[in-house]
């Protein structure tokens, strides 16, 4: 088939690619026309039934809550998989190689922000299920504060702050917490992850009955996780720095 | 709204094509870190602040960081 042949073919494929996207979008419903039932359903009575102001926050903690639980555990797993396929070869006592960053300018930038990034991302977790966010996207943001301290740090700086056993114990504490806490309503005789809190009052820290519980194993077991991978994958890159480190 | 909306889908078509034409591989990393920028704004202008939120550090800072060190051991090896 030679070139020309090919560019015809792809002009009529992606023609036609085009008509058929356009016409699916001009019949997509318009912006905000929404007609699930279960949607309309939660947004009507989660904030009286759990006192919640995000209900996205009580589907995931609440209604949902078990399905939650196995993400976790899919995010725990996979982060100890990368742990395991890249920790292996390396000497784990070696001394951490010196590695700072010279430039005043990404220093000053990583002073101010790793600080701010911390407090917003415990403010993120802290108010998910008042405003969005919650324990997922507060916990991702808590594990970008550790990686401002290395990007304007140093290696050194980073792996003094992030130490491994303390990592791996916050992590398993999230995700262990988690299951923890679904299991305390099996033991006074509920179904498994039930609520069993009081509810307090919406759009107060102290609302959602077990909801802030839950939310805040998950912001640990979030943060961990993350910060774990940034360990194993800035490890690997220490290895480059310092030759003398690379396994034979 | 719908206006914003718009701009902000064309920008990301725009920004997909540009990660597309890259063929620099450090290069596509900081193109398709800057392409995850503009989709976490559609997803603001699409009211989704929860989704917004983690994009805009996996997409911005974690994928790439990952993709750079996978680059750059790639290249140590060879």
């Amino acid at each position: 088939m030679t070139r020309r042949v090919r560019l015809a073919l792809f002009g009529v494929a992606a023609c036609g690619l085009a008509a058929l996207l356009l016409w699916s979008i001009t019949g997509l419903p318009k912006f905000g026309d929404y007609h699930g039932a279960y949607g309309k359903i939660l947004n009507k009575r989660a904030p009286q039934e759990r006192q919640t102001s995000n209900v996205v926050a009580a589907v995931v903690f609440d209604y949902r809550g078990f399905d939650t639980m196995g993400e976790e555990l899919i995010l725990f797993a996979a982060v100890m998989g990368v742990a395991m396929l890249l920790r292996e070869p390396r000497e784990e006592e070696a001394p951490v190689p010196e590695d700072p960053v010279r430039s005043d300018a990404l220093r000053a930038f990583g002073v101010s922000f790793a600080g701010a990034t911390l407090v917003l991302g415990l403010w993120i977790v802290a108010h998910g299920y008042v405003t969005p966010g919650g324990g997922f996207q507060g916990g991702v943001v808590l594990a970008a504060a550790f990686l401002l301290v290395w990007l304007a740090g140093s290696y050194r700086a980073y792996r003094g702050l992030a130490r491994a056993p303390f990592v791996e114990l916050a992590e398993g504490s999230g995700a262990g917490g988690y299951v923890v806490i679904g299991l305390c309503a099996l033991l006074i005789g509920d179904a498994f992850l039930h609520n069993l809190l009081p509810y307090g009052v919406a759009g107060k820290l102290s609302s959602g009955g077990s909801i802030p519980l839950l939310n805040w194993a998950s912001g640990l077991e979030v943060t961990a996780a993350f910060v774990l991978l940034f360990n194993e994958f800035l490890s690997e890159r220490a290895v480059l720095i310092d030759p003398t480190r690379r396994p034979s | 709204m719908v206006p914003l909306q718009a701009t902000i889908t064309i920008l990301v078509a725009l920004g997909a094509l540009a990660v597309a034409l890259t063929s620099d591989l450090v290069r596509l990393v900081i193109v398709s870190s800057a392409y995850t920028l503009l989709l976490v704004v559609l997803f603001v202008v699409l009211q989704a602040p929860d989704v917004a939120l983690s994009m805009l550090v996996v997409g911005t800072i974690g994928y790439p960081l990952v993709l750079f060190v996978a680059i750059r051991r790639d290249r140590a090896d060879d």
